[in-house]
């Protein structure tokens, strides 16, 4: 935001690109989670363009982004996150772009700090991203330009370099007080917090989903369903995804014609995916487990429906477990 | 000037916005499209999208799970 205003403030047309990976924080869970529904929600990405005046692409690149997580050449940070070869693909991208060729855009703009991110944003990284990218010298960083060797649009003339600025570092404060002094008051979520692949446990539950599978490759369903409910492994054969409330029932129901479903009959209770390849018995073990979680938990017996796709629906009478018959290790 | 449909159901967003403006992209000056989703937020995305590229908002409607946004293209 504050890099597309400093470039803007100069008098430059600037038009905004937001890749959607499949991995993005905010939408999806405030979409499937009931109690997030009662928040405002928008897109960040829009709101910044509409705050600034500028054009916004949204670009999906699910398909083309599995490269980038299943191969990291630079590898991988704290958890599944390859922040440097991200950028390098998101830049990429831009640069590769007919429409920005077909449309005479001259250069690239990122909002990166030197020294703000551990793994992709250092000194180091940055002329990496700018060569592998294929931008070389037309990725300009304006906010930590003074730190860098002029780039082609500052070498021209096209931006005025004494108006960029120098910034280093994770503190963020020269970023707020710049933000004042432009009149701009509310921020939009810092790089990082914004994917999934930097979450520990969801990092540990993608792990998982490869690990179990034998296959380290995933769909756009796959990723999504990793954002929902509480991950359990009784058996190496199956992983059950049990909803933690209504919104999250709704959104396992529509993948019942995919996936063996359980749900509690008697009493209330959550929803709950079977993802595998559960044998009958593993369903009614399942079914155990998905009623510890519900109204009846402390019953002698709840009913409980299983249905697998394309088979009828049964009812069954089980005794749910108790909290130690469900190990810690169970838990993704 | 024709009218169009845009079939978003089950899609949470941004993928209804992507949708949204690539299928703007194929349509011209006038054209109505019709966005059928069931993710409430595109209630605030697909309008936001609009303003920012020029489109005009004519309806965003609501029933009990759907939502129908209809947009005059603007080029």
């Amino acid at each position: 935001m504050l890099a597309t205003k400093v470039i803007k403030d100069q008098g430059i047309h600037v038009e905004g690109i937001n890749f959607f990976t499949g991995f993005c924080v905010e939408g999806h869970t405030h979409a499937i989670r009931a109690k997030d529904r009662k928040k405002e929600k928008r897109n960040n990405a829009l709101w910044v363009a509409e705050q600034l005046g500028i054009k916004l692409h949204i670009i999906d690149v699910i398909e083309e982004y599995k490269d980038v997580v299943l191969n990291p050449k630079h590898g991988y940070g704290q958890n599944l996150n390859p922040c440097l070869d991200c950028k390098i693909f998101m830049v990429n991208k831009a640069v590769a772009w007919a429409w920005m060729e077909d449309n005479d855009f001259d250069f690239i703009i990122t909002g990166e700090v030197i020294g703000q991110r551990p793994k992709s944003q250092r000194k180091q990284t940055m002329p990496i991203i700018a060569r592998e990218s294929g931008a070389e010298d037309r990725l300009l960083r304006p906010l930590c330009a003074k730190n860098l060797e002029p780039t082609l649009p500052e070498r021209e003339g096209w931006v005025d370099r004494e108006q960029l600025y120098g910034f280093h570092g994770r503190n963020r404060k020269p970023q707020i007080a710049l933000a004042e002094s432009l009149g701009i008051e509310e921020f939009s979520q810092p790089a990082g917090g914004c994917c999934f692949l930097t979450d520990k446990a969801y990092s540990n539950k993608l792990s998982d989903l490869w690990s179990s599978r034998g296959d380290r490759n995933y769909e756009l369903d796959d990723i999504m369903l990793l954002k929902v409910g509480r991950h359990l492994r009784p058996r190496p054969n199956y992983k059950m995804i049990i909803s933690r409330e209504e919104g999250e029932n709704h959104y396992l129901n529509g993948y019942q014609h995919e996936f063996p479903m359980i749900r509690t009959v008697s009493t209330g209770g959550p929803n709950a995916l079977v993802d595998g390849t559960p044998t009958d018995e593993d369903l009614l073990h399942a079914a155990s487990v998905v009623a510890r979680y519900g109204q009846g938990r402390d019953s002698e017996s709840v009913v409980m429906s299983i249905k697998r796709p394309g088979e009828d629906l049964r009812e069954v009478a089980i005794k749910p477990l108790s909290p130690e018959e469900i190990p810690k290790s169970w838990y993704v | 000037m024709s009218e169009h449909e845009l079939n978003a159901r089950r899609l949470l967003c941004p993928m209804p916005v992507i949708r949204t403006q690539d299928k703007i992209a194929e349509l011209g000056d006038g054209d109505v499209l019709k966005v059928f989703c069931t993710d409430p937020g595109v209630l605030h995305d697909i309008p936001a999208w609009c303003r920012i590229h020029g489109h005009e908002v004519l309806d965003a409607e609501t029933n009990e799970r759907e939502m129908i946004i209809t947009i005059r293209v603007q080029k």
